[in-house]
């Protein structure tokens, strides 16, 4: 594992052992996040997005087997965590989880216990991770919402999520994932259930908190659009693979993968109009029980060359800029 | 809050009061009075009574006069003095007769519905939170089979095996030294060494239902989003799944508590005839056949009024738990 | 959502081949295919069907008259059936006679083997007379045994020397018809009320709701045994029969009518109500036509819930006394017998009719979960 990197993804492999057959469902990931870093990961619904997240809290599904492949993280005292080889209940694990690492997911609705108020739940986070006193939970949980923007953070500690709105809970969310100051922020699709205008919102706060607290993050999207707005870093998946990983203009300028040019050209780039609109990609996406053999993408490709594209996997090939593709379009 | 309490507080009334006459009317259905009955008892050994006889005790019992004026007068003397009237069949006053038996039967049902609970919940959990799993596969059938044995036939099989294995007398609620001992402590502790038969006998139909009701339960909030937040924050798993799902899952027991208990007492009734229980059962059978209709209807009101008290409670304690009820 | 993001895109193809095939499928047939992989359920429904071809042939199925007493024979307890004699040689399916012993000390009856007489088992004889379906009178019974004072009891005989195994079948026809019989009475109440509920709402609603709560609030047994109390000891059997029925479904309507009514309310601003109502069909129409179809499965598997009820509330009142009496055959009737712990220590197999409660009571359940599930496969 590099040095500066805190955390690092190598050759992940999921599969799932089910009754119709395997699903393989993750397939040879690979990415690291530096410090202070965002990460946007794209990809169509089912390509593995949220279970390569998932991995990273050591929280698969429990029918989830990894074959192979490693997740390594950075604490900030520089003690490296092989989080793969841990057991899920370690005590190691449960001090990363919500103490280093925070994370949100995308349905605020449901995300957020029905029966304890949002108040209860930051500090439960808080009580797990810090020895703060009962009253400095109570205060601590109140600056953490105003810091999210809620207002009269005082009256909302005792809400329960019913009574907020879409946008409230995902703020609530957001401040019960940075209570601990964790240094990555796993962000799975944070603004895919809300409405445009409150989407735009919560993207300006998660942008600034992650300026203000120096955090890295990694954002799971279906969305060029937010990507493009938001990320460093772009990885795009494609049936478990992350099949091109390169810095956000390297992808939007100089794609080297036809799967990510074939999602660019979708996008229609009217001038003056700020949210991209994605269009479909010639086929259909796999059944995920028969991957295809070979690039797993040949199947809808336009560069395809027939015989190595539909036989051999293609090896991970590195540019300059620290940006990689799977394709054999790159190999020699 | 304390508006839904006083609109569930306003609507038992009627419900007590439709209880209370369809009580009183069930119990005047049958063709004939208690004289009659009374009369057929003692053509049996042998004695006769003349009609005048006959027409004397009915004055003196009021049962010559207008069903309504009946009713009337017993339930006067219930609301102003406590009064549950006499009882035909043991000539006594009818509060003196059920208010022991009452109690026996609600501490039997109170402590089998505990018991239900105690059996249904960890096993429910268990049972969802490892799925498939040689145990849970156990309850799964276990569960089955105390859904389809009849609460009596269980005690009978009980009874029996009892006496076959253990050479043990299964049945009644005192050894015959305590049976008209006052109370006492150790009368006490011998109550308690008879009360499991009947206690377990009430609790496994419940346990069973409610076991893969809570299997069920607990099985679809486990897989909600909330639960993974809550590993997501540090929890680790027994938190987790006490904290949060378990509390979720429990809401529509709490809000069937006040159903339960109707069906314990109901239970209670028909396991007590079986394993000769001193509760309620046996001597509210008995008075119903021998139309003893003062002593029928006290047992049937008290009974029910209990009902509609528990199910009140069980409304009130789903909104105090559950808050989204709460704020809406 | 106005924006079109990339997950529109992925659509399983194998969800897509099977929505279009059950596209056109009626709603039973759907539940049909979802309830056949049900084993369990599926098993239960043969056990079910089973149950009732027994109940149905009940008579040619009984070798002996279910009433007729034998005062030689009190408390036998069930006959094994051998094929092979003492000394091993193959006779064919047969029983043992009889041999009747009188202990000296308590004066009292027992029976064992007498492996010397070996009565042969015969199939399709005459026995005693009885009348097909109430109609065809003839004496033809599936077995019996050889010689015409030898007798077979495989489960036994009560204090009266009858036999249960013929008690036993002849029983099934009330138990088992009081559940169908109780279960279409509630039903009617339960989906007259419901839809009157469900559909008009307001203060009918409230009413209904009420009434509802009213009847289960109230312990059932203790009402059971109020009414049935009510019923005269001298009226005629089959009166009895019927009134207790109706005491079942007096108190078994409120769950149907809950479902009816949910379910009414949840489909009454469904789009293809609406659009009936717009395209001017009448209520009534409306009703029938589209309305009540559409839960047919919820109904049906709310009924099958409903039978082991309704056959557990009769066993249950004519074990007290209080419901079916003697000499009426009814599982329950039959269970009377072994009331008390003296006669089950005798004659342990006179809890064989509870045996057959459970398992009818069992598959019902079965059957009704797994309709359940067909009917709704996201409900839990
Ligand atoms: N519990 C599970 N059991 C079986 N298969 C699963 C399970 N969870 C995920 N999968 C499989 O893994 C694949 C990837 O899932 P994942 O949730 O990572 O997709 P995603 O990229 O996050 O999609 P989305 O955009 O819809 O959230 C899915 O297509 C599914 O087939
Ligand atoms: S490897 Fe072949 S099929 Fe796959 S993306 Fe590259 S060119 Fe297309
Ligand atoms: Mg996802």
């Amino acid at each position: 594992m590099q040095d500066e990197t805190i955390l690092e993804i190598k050759d992940l492999n999921i599969c799932f052992e089910m009754r119709e057959g395997t699903v393989n469902a993750v397939n040879g990931v690979n990415f690291s996040v530096k410090p202070g870093e965002v990460l946007g990961i794209v990809g169509e619904s089912g390509s593995g997005k949220s279970l390569s997240a998932r991995s990273i809290m050591n929280l698969l599904p429990r029918n989830a087997t990894v074959t192979n492949g490693s997740v390594k993280f950075r604490k900030t005292d520089g003690e490296v965590i092989d989080i793969l080889a841990e057991k899920r209940e370690s005590r190691k694990m449960r001090e990363l989880r919500g103490g280093h690492v925070g994370m949100i997911f995308q349905e605020p609705m449901t995300a957020l216990s029905p029966v304890h108020s949002i108040g209860k739940q930051i500090m439960t986070t808080l009580s797990l991770h810090t020895d703060l006193s009962k009253k400095a939970q109570v205060e601590r949980a109140a600056d953490l919402l105003a810091m999210v923007q809620m207002p009269k953070p005082m009256e909302m500690l005792k809400k329960y999520p019913h009574q907020l709105s879409g946008g409230m809970r995902q703020r609530a969310m957001i401040a019960m994932a940075l209570s601990c100051n964790p240094s990555l922020l796993l962000a799975d699709e944070p603004t895919t259930a809300l409405d445009v205008t409150t989407e735009a919102q919560i993207l300006d706060l998660i942008m600034s908190l992650q300026d203000e607290l120096n955090m890295a993050v990694i954002f799971i999207t279906h969305n060029f659009g937010v990507v493009a707005e938001i990320a460093d870093r772009v990885s795009v998946m494609y049936l478990g693979n992350a099949v091109e990983t390169a810095a956000v203009d390297d992808i939007f300028y100089n794609p080297k993968h036809p799967y990510t040019r074939a999602l660019l050209q979708s996008i229609p780039r009217l001038d003056g109009q700020k949210r991209h609109r994605l269009q479909t990609i010639e086929g259909m996406v796999p059944d995920p029980f028969n991957l295809p053999t070979g690039c797993v993408f040949h199947t809808r490709c336009a560069e395809k060359m027939a015989g190595k594209c539909t036989s051999q996997i293609p090896e991970l090939t590195h540019f300059e800029n620290d940006q990689m593709a799977r394709c054999h379009l790159h190999q020699a | 809050m304390a508006g839904y309490i006083a609109h569930r507080l306003l609507w038992s009334i009627p419900t007590l009061i439709v209880i209370t006459i369809a009580t009183f009317v069930i119990i005047q259905l049958p063709p004939g009075d208690y004289v009659t009955a009374y009369i057929a008892e003692l053509v049996e050994t042998g004695e006769v009574i003349d009609a005048e006889t006959a027409a004397h005790i009915r004055h003196e019992f009021g049962l010559d006069r207008p069903m309504y004026e009946q009713f009337l007068t017993w339930i006067g003397g219930i609301l102003l003095h406590g009064d549950f009237g006499l009882s035909l069949d043991w000539k006594l006053p009818v509060s003196e007769l059920i208010w022991d038996r009452i109690g026996l039967t609600l501490l039997i049902s109170m402590l089998s519905l505990l018991m239900t609970w105690v059996i249904a919940i960890p096993i429910g959990v268990y049972s969802a939170t490892r799925q498939y799993s040689f145990l849970d596969h156990l309850f799964t059938v276990l569960g089955f089979l105390g859904r389809g044995i009849p609460d009596f036939l269980l005690a009978l099989v009980l009874m029996w095996m009892g006496f076959l294995y253990f050479n043990f007398h299964v049945g009644g609620l005192f050894s015959p030294a305590y049976e008209n001992a006052p109370w006492s402590f150790a009368k006490f502790i011998d109550l308690l060494s008879h009360l499991w038969v009947p206690v377990l006998v009430l609790s496994t139909g419940g346990a069973a239902g409610l076991l893969r009701i809570m299997r069920a339960n607990m099985l679809e909030e486990l897989g909600k989003p909330y639960v993974e937040t809550a590993y997501a924050q540090g929890l680790s798993e027994r938190q987790v799944v006490w904290r949060y799902p378990v509390r979720v899952a429990l809401n529509p027991f709490i809000s069937t508590v006040g159903w339960a208990l109707p069906a314990l007492i109901s239970g209670d009734v028909i396991t007590a005839v079986v394993l000769n229980l001193p509760t309620t059962g046996p001597l509210l059978l008995r008075s119903l056949q021998n139309q003893d209709m003062y002593l029928a209807g006290g047992f049937i009101l008290i009974l029910s009024v209990f009902t509609i008290i528990g199910t009140l409670l069980s409304d009130i304690l789903l909104v105090l738990t559950d808050p989204r009820i709460r704020h809406s | 959502m106005s924006e079109q993001t990339l997950s529109d895109t992925a659509v399983e193809p194998a969800a897509e081949v099977k929505e279009n095939s059950s596209y056109t499928a009626k709603p039973l047939t759907l539940m049909w295919w979802r309830f056949k992989k049900h084993k369990l359920a599926l098993w239960s429904l043969g056990v079910i069907i089973l149950l009732y071809l027994v109940a149905a042939f009940a008579g040619f199925l009984a070798p002996y008259d279910p009433f007729k007493h034998n005062r030689l024979h009190p408390f036998v307890p069930p006959q094994s059936i051998h094929l092979f004699s003492e000394d091993g040689t193959f006779q064919g399916p047969f029983v043992y006679g009889l041999k009747r012993q009188r202990d000296p000390e308590t004066a009292r009856l027992s029976f064992e083997e007498d492996t010397s007489k070996i009565n042969r088992i015969r199939f399709f004889v005459e026995g005693d007379k009885y009348k097909f379906w109430g109609l065809v009178p003839t004496k033809l019974r599936l077995f019996g045994v050889e010689g015409r004072r030898n007798r077979i009891y495989i489960l036994g005989t009560d204090k009266l020397g009858r036999d249960l195994f013929s008690r036993l079948v002849y029983g099934a026809r009330v138990t088992l018809s009081v559940g169908l019989i109780g279960v279409f009475f509630s039903f009617v109440i339960g989906i007259t009320l419901g839809s009157l509920a469900g559909l008009i709402g307001g203060t009918i609603d409230t009413v209904i709701q009420r009434m509802a709560e009213l009847v289960r609030s109230i312990p059932t047994i203790p009402l059971w045994l109020g009414l049935a109390a009510a019923l005269p000891v001298n009226w005629d059997p089959i009166l009895v029969y019927l009134l207790i029925t109706v005491i079942l479904a007096l108190i078994g309507w409120t769950n149907l009518a809950r479902v009816v009514r949910g379910h009414f309310m949840t489909i009454r601003n469904q789009d293809f109500v609406l659009a009936a109502r717009l395209s001017g069909a009448t209520k009534t129409r409306i009703v029938t036509r589209h309305m009540l179809p559409s839960m047919t499965s919820y109904v049906i598997a709310a009924i099958s819930l409903a039978i082991p009820e309704m056959i557990l509330g009769e066993t249950a009142l004519s074990f007290l006394g209080l419901g079916l009496r003697p000499p009426v055959i009814s599982w329950g009737v039959l269970l009377q017998d072994a009331q008390n712990l003296r006669s089950i220590a005798l004659a342990p197999w006179l809890l064989i009719p509870g045996v057959a409660i459970v398992v009818t009571i069992l598959a019902f359940n079965f059957l009704g979960d797994g309709l359940r599930d067909a009917a709704d496969p996201y409900q839990k």
